[in-house]
C-alpha cells in the first residue's frame, strides 16, 4: 500500500464519517424531500376527475365534482386547470394555476356566464377551496422549495403498520400560508404520503389529511385516489375521491395558457 | 353595474329629447348619401308598432333568432368531422324573477312591477378530433313589458382546435376587459339591455374567430358578418326613457345596415404580474345615438341610429399580493355625440381590488373595490361615465352555499347624481339559487340624463334551477 492510497482512503473514510455526523435534522428532511420530488419526476402530463364530498358536523352533505388537467413543467412548478361540473349553478368554471417553485403562482378564473378570464390574486394561500376544508395550498403542487424541512423519527406508517415511514416536518416558506408547520408521514418504499398533520398559526393542531388506496400509473408515478381532511376545530371534514387518472394524455403547454380558458369544457 | 343604460334612457326625457331635436336639421347636413334618411323610418310600415307590445318583441325575437340559427346550422354543417360526438351533454337553467319597484312609474303606460319566467338549455358536444358545438338559446316571458318577452340564441358555436390555430365558427359571445364598474372595451357583442341594466347580458354575435396561440401572445381575428340592434324596454317597461325607443326601425351610417361586415383584432398576453391586451374594431357601434320621429300613429319615437367606428381599445391588469390594479382605456372616431356631432373622443376606467382574505379568522374574503371613469367628451358623452367615481366591497363567504355580496356607489364627480347598488347570491341545497339585486338612484339633479330612471329604484328576486 502506496502512502498515497492510505491518504486517499483516510480521507475518504473521514469524509464518509464526516458526511453522516454533519447530516442534521434539516438535511435529512430536505434530503428526503428532494428525493420523493426526484421519485415523482417525468410524469409528464395527466388528467383525472374528482369527487369532493363537504361533510359538516351534523352530517350535512354537499357534493363537488370537477376534472383536472395537471402539466409537469421542467425547471420551475407545474400548471394546472380545475374545471368544474357540479353544483350546476358553478358548471364550467375553471381555474388555471401556473405555479412556481419561488414567488407567487399566477392563477386565472374563468366565468362562463360572463365568458370572462379573470387574473385572481394568489396571495390567498390560506382560504378555503369552494367551501371545503382544503385550502388553496394544500391543493396546489408540492413543489421542493415551498418548505424548509426537518427530520423527525422513523415509525410505523399510520394505517399501514406493514410499512416503515419517515416522519419530516415542514414550515412553509410563504408568510401567507395558513399553517406554521406541517407533519408528514412518508413511506420508505415509495416515497408516498400517507397522512399530514397542519398545524396553525398558533401552532395549535389544526387539520389531518390522510392519503390512501394508492395505484401505480406508468409504472413508476403513485398516486392517492382517496384523500380524507379532518378539521379538529370545526368537526368538519372533506372526503376527495379521484377516478380515472390518464397519464400521456397529449396535453401541452399551449393547453395552460390563459387565453384558451375561454373554450376549456 | 353599468350607468350606460340609465344615460341612454335619460336622454330620452323630455328635455333630452328636446336637445336631440335641435340638433336634428345639423345632423341631417352631416348625413352621407349611404344613410337612410330618418323620414324613411317614419315611412317604414308601422303595423308593428300598433300590435301589441308582446307580438312585436315575439315577432322580432323570432326573426332574428331564425337568421342566427341559419348562420350556425351553416356553420356546422360545414364542420369536417359531423358525426355521432364522442360526448354530449345538456344542461342550463330555468329562473322566475320579479322586479319590485317601491315608488309610482313616472309614465302613465308603465306597469308598476314585473315578474317573468326565462330559460336558457345549452347543448354541447365533442369530438375526438378536438372539435366541439355549443347550442345555448334563450327565453324571456315578461309579464309587464312586450319587449322583455323575447328570444335569442346566446351561443350557437363551433369550435376546432387545430395545430397551428383554434377556428370558432358560428354564434358566439366574447369578453374582453378587466374593471368592474362598468366595461368600457367589450364591443364585439351587444348588450342585451332589457334583460338587466348592469350590461352584462349580452345578445349573441355571429362570427368567424381565428385564435393563434404563440410564444410572442395570443392573436385573435374576428369576422363580424351581423349586426345585432341593443334591446330597449317598451312603453309598459319600467327604467326605460321617456320616448320609447322603437327598435324595429334603426338607422345605419353603413348602405349595408346590419349586413355591414365588421372586423376586430386583438394582441393579447401575460408576462409575469402583468396581463393585458390591445384591439382594433372598425364597424358599426353597439351603442347607439337617438333621432326622436314621429311614428305613424302620430307618436314621438326614439330611432336609434348606429354610426360606423373605429376603436382602438387596451386593457392592462397588474397583479400582485392581495392587489389588482386595473385600467381599461379606448380612442373612438365616428361616434355622434349627444348632440349629434361625430366626435373623436377617449374614455378610460382605471383602479384597483384589494382583498383582505379570511378576516377575523374566518373564511370571509373582503374585497375594496376603487375605480375612476372619464369620458373626453365631458357634457357631450354618450354614456353617463364622464367623470364618475366607483366604490365599492365585495364579500366572499367562502362558505358551503358559496354566498357573495358585491355592494357599491357610483358618484358622479360633476353634480350630485349617485347609484347605489347590492346584488347577493347564495345556493341553496344542490341545484338552486336565490339571487338579489337593489338598485337605487338618489341626488339625480332635475335636469339629469338620469331624469326618466328616477322613480326606478328596484328590488329584483330571481330563484333559479340549475341543471
Amino acid at each position: 500500500m502506496t502512502r498515497k492510497t492510505i491518504f486517499a482512503a483516510l480521507t475518504g473514510v473521514l469524509l464518509l464519517s464526516t458526511a453522516a455526523y454533519a447530516e442534521t435534522d434539516a438535511e435529512k428532511g430536505l434530503r428526503l424531500a428532494v428525493e420523493a420530488d426526484k421519485a415523482d419526476e417525468g410524469w409528464g402530463d395527466s388528467t383525472s376527475e374528482m369527487i369532493m364530498t363537504l361533510r359538516n358536523r351534523q352530517g350535512d352533505e354537499s357534493v363537488r365534482y370537477f376534472r383536472g388537467q395537471n402539466l409537469e413543467v421542467d425547471g420551475d412548478g407545474d400548471k394546472s386547470i380545475s374545471i368544474f361540473d357540479r353544483p350546476a349553478d358553478i358548471k364550467g368554471t375553471a381555474v388555471l394555476t401556473h405555479t412556481h417553485k419561488t414567488g407567487p403562482d399566477d392563477q386565472w378564473l374563468y366565468l362562463p356566464a360572463l365568458k370572462r378570464v379573470k387574473r385572481i390574486s394568489s396571495a390567498n394561500k390560506s382560504g378555503s377551496f369552494v367551501g371545503s376544508e382544503f385550502a388553496f395550498e394544500d391543493l396546489s403542487s408540492q413543489e421542493v422549495e415551498k418548505y424548509t424541512y426537518n427530520y423527525v423519527s422513523e415509525e410505523a406508517c399510520p394505517g399501514d403498520s406493514g410499512a416503515s415511514c419517515w416522519v419530516l416536518e415542514r414550515f412553509p416558506v410563504d408568510e401567507n400560508s395558513g399553517y406554521s408547520r406541517q407533519a408528514v408521514w412518508m413511506d420508505q418504499d415509495e416515497y408516498r404520503v400517507h397522512k399530514i398533520d397542519f398545524y396553525d398559526r398558533k401552532d395549535s393542531l389544526l387539520k389531518t389529511l390522510t392519503l390512501s388506496d394508492y395505484r401505480v400509473y406508468l409504472d413508476d408515478y403513485w398516486r392517492a385516489h382517496r384523500l380524507e381532511m379532518v378539521n379538529h376545530q370545526t368537526g368538519k371534514s372533506t372526503e376527495l375521491i379521484f377516478e380515472n387518472y390518464e397519464f400521456g394524455t397529449g396535453l401541452e403547454d399551449r393547453d395552460f395558457d390563459e387565453s384558451v380558458l375561454k373554450r376549456i369544457r | 353595474m353599468d350607468l350606460a343604460a340609465f344615460r341612454v334612457r335619460a336622454r330620452s326625457g323630455d328635455r333630452g329629447g328636446h336637445r336631440i331635436s335641435l340638433v336634428m336639421p345639423a345632423k341631417a347636413g352631416i348625413q352621407g348619401t349611404d344613410e337612410e334618411p330618418a323620414s324613411s323610418s317614419t315611412a317604414t310600415p308601422d303595423s308593428r308598432l300598433r300590435g301589441s307590445d308582446a307580438e312585436k318583441g315575439c315577432r322580432r325575437g323570432v326573426a332574428g333568432v331564425a337568421s342566427l340559427f341559419a348562420m350556425a346550422v351553416m356553420a356546422v354543417a360545414s364542420a369536417p368531422a359531423w358525426a355521432d360526438p364522442d360526448y354530449e351533454e345538456v344542461s342550463g337553467y330555468v329562473a322566475t324573477e320579479a322586479r319590485l319597484f317601491p315608488n309610482d312609474p313616472q309614465f302613465s303606460e308603465q306597469r308598476r312591477h314585473d315578474i317573468s319566467i326565462v330559460a336558457e338549455p345549452e347543448y354541447y358536444a365533442e369530438w375526438e378530433d378536438r372539435s366541439s358545438l355549443a347550442v345555448s338559446p334563450f327565453l324571456r316571458i315578461d309579464s309587464a313589458d312586450g319587449e322583455r318577452t323575447h328570444a335569442d340564441i346566446r351561443e350557437a358555436l363551433y369550435r376546432r382546435v387545430q395545430e397551428d390555430f383554434d377556428l370558432a365558427v358560428g354564434v358566439g359571445r366574447v369578453f374582453w376587459g378587466v374593471a368592474e364598474s362598468q366595461h368600457l372595451v367589450d364591443i364585439v357583442n351587444q348588450t342585451d339591455l332589457i334583460e338587466n341594466v348592469d350590461e352584462e347580458d349580452k345578445l349573441g354575435q355571429p362570427m368567424v374567430n381565428v385564435t393563434l396561440l404563440r410564444d410572442w401572445g395570443t392573436l385573435n381575428v374576428f369576422y363580424l358578418p351581423y349586426f345585432r340592434e341593443r334591446t330597449f324596454p317598451g312603453r309598459r317597461g319600467r327604467l326605460r326613457t321617456g320616448f320609447v325607443v322603437d327598435s324595429d326601425t334603426a338607422i345605419y351610417d353603413s348602405g349595408a345596415r346590419h349586413w355591414h361586415p365588421d372586423v376586430a383584432v386583438r394582441y393579447s398576453d401575460s408576462r409575469g404580474a402583468w396581463d393585458y391586451g390591445i384591439y382594433h374594431f372598425y364597424g358599426t357601434s353597439r351603442e347607439p345615438a337617438f333621432v326622436p320621429t314621429f311614428n305613424a300613429g302620430g307618436t314621438v319615437v326614439l330611432v336609434p341610429r348606429y354610426d360606423l367606428i373605429n376603436q382602438t381599445g387596451i386593457d392592462v391588469q397588474y397583479t400582485t399580493g392581495a392587489w389588482l390594479w386595473k385600467l381599461e382605456a379606448l380612442f373612438r372616431q365616428g361616434q355622434r355625440n349627444i348632440r349629434g356631432e361625430e366626435e373623436n373622443y377617449g374614455a378610460w376606467v382605471g383602479g384597483f381590488e384589494y382583498t383582505f382574505f379570511g378576516v377575523g379568522e374566518s373564511d370571509v374574503d373582503v374585497g375594496i373595490l376603487g375605480e375612476w371613469s372619464y369620458d373626453t367628451r365631458g357634457s357631450r358623452a354618450t354614456r353617463a361615465f364622464d367623470n364618475d367615481v366607483f366604490v365599492g366591497t365585495r364579500i366572499a363567504f367562502n362558505d358551503i352555499q358559496s354566498t357573495e355580496i358585491l355592494a357599491g356607489i357610483i358618484q358622479d364627480l360633476n353634480d350630485s347624481g349617485r347609484l347605489i347598488s347590492l346584488e347577493a347570491s347564495r345556493r341553496i341545497g344542490a341545484s338552486y339559487k336565490l339571487s338579489l339585486e337593489l338598485r337605487a338612484f338618489a341626488g339625480i339633479p332635475s335636469a339629469d340624463i338620469l331624469d326618466s330612471v328616477r322613480r326606478d329604484d328596484h328590488l329584483l328576486v330571481e330563484f333559479a334551477y340549475y341543471y
